[in-house]
């Protein structure tokens, strides 16, 4: 008789426990398959001077961030002080990558909103961005000294995504 | 006057159609090879949509890159490989077998089989509940002539 009760009080305490954790989880957020892995390779031409080349060879022995963005995108707005913020406390580097973007649409947005990047560089067609995975701008990736993919923030940065995650890694694989 | 204008209108006719057209049925096997293909794809941008019924920018710039990719005369294994080193398993409506997706391709048998050992417990039970009982020769009777009297 007393199992009766206690089978199904039991089967829906896994149930509430299941879904209390799949709903707090967000779907949008897709773990990269490059974490771990070595930066795809690119060499793109400078946002400001179209006659500069890029490449994320320049930046090897250096860990820096990786900020994908666009003029044309609203969350990137959202995320943009912490970034002008972020990058005036001359922690690590932050390289812009524009992703299909007119350059000049881009020099326009920059002047306006402030200009967090070191370099920021033109993916007119989005092929890097491919490479690398993006499928949601902004995204933001932050890569060691190896050149190694270390971790991925999709969507807006925020206050909590700076100070739990990109700062105290960025410290710990400085040194 | 009326020349300039005409030519100035002509321009503006023109620039109306200045977007490039979308090179659909260049490669008509092609086109088909790379729909059956993106069928079984997830787009990441609607995710409950397949790639090949999505229209987010992203989707179309992938269906292009699959195109090329099909062009250059790689397999649908290596094409499928390089869309899941960049965006996971996640793109694949049929997820691969490996340890921790055992739970999702095996789970329904589990419960299955948990179903079926429930069953076979509780027939077991109730046979052992049910007791065989008999008629007294008067109740016998008694049934019989109900039995007869129905018509």
């Amino acid at each position: 008789m007393k199992a009766k009760f206690v089978i199904p009080l039991a089967l829906f305490l896994i149930l509430v426990v299941f879904l209390w954790v799949g709903l707090r989880l967000n779907p949008r957020e897709v773990p990269s398959p490059l974490i771990g892995k070595p930066a795809p390779q690119f060499d793109l031409t400078d946002v400001h001077d179209p006659g500069r080349h890029f490449s994320n060879r320049d930046m090897l022995g250096k860990v820096w961030l990786l900020n994908v963005y666009a003029s044309w995108c609203e969350s990137c707005r959202e995320e943009h002080p912490l970034l002008v913020e972020f990058s005036g406390k001359q922690i690590i580097p932050i390289i812009g990558l524009d992703y299909k973007d007119k350059p000049e649409d881009a020099r326009k947005w920059l002047n306006q909103m402030g200009n967090p990047y070191e370099l920021s560089v033109s993916d007119l067609d989005g092929r890097v961005g491919i490479n690398f995975g993006v499928y949601g701008v902004p995204e933001t990736y932050l890569i060691d000294k190896a050149g190694i993919i270390r971790d991925k923030i999709i969507g807006p940065i925020t206050v909590k995504s700076l100070d739990e995650r990109i700062i105290p890694r960025a410290r710990e694989l400085s040194q | 006057m009326k020349l300039l204008l005409c030519f100035v209108l002509l321009v503006f006719v023109n620039s109306g159609y200045a977007k490039e057209a979308v090179p659909v049925a260049e490669n008509p096997a092609i086109e088909k090879r790379m729909i059956d293909l993106s069928e079984d794809l997830r787009c990441l941008v609607c995710q409950n949509e397949t790639l090949a019924a999505s229209q987010a920018e992203l989707a179309l710039d992938l269906k292009q890159e699959i195109r090329e990719m099909m062009k250059k005369g790689m397999s649908d294994k290596e094409i499928v490989a390089y869309l899941v080193n960049r965006y996971g398993d996640f793109v694949l409506y049929k997820p691969p077998v490996k340890t921790t997706t055992l739970l999702l391709w095996y789970g329904p048998f589990l419960f299955l089989a948990i179903g079926l050992i429930v069953l076979f417990l509780t027939i077991r039970k109730r046979r052992s509940q049910i007791e065989e009982t008999h008629l007294s020769p008067d109740d016998a009777q008694r049934a019989q002539s109900l039995l007869e009297n129905n018509p």
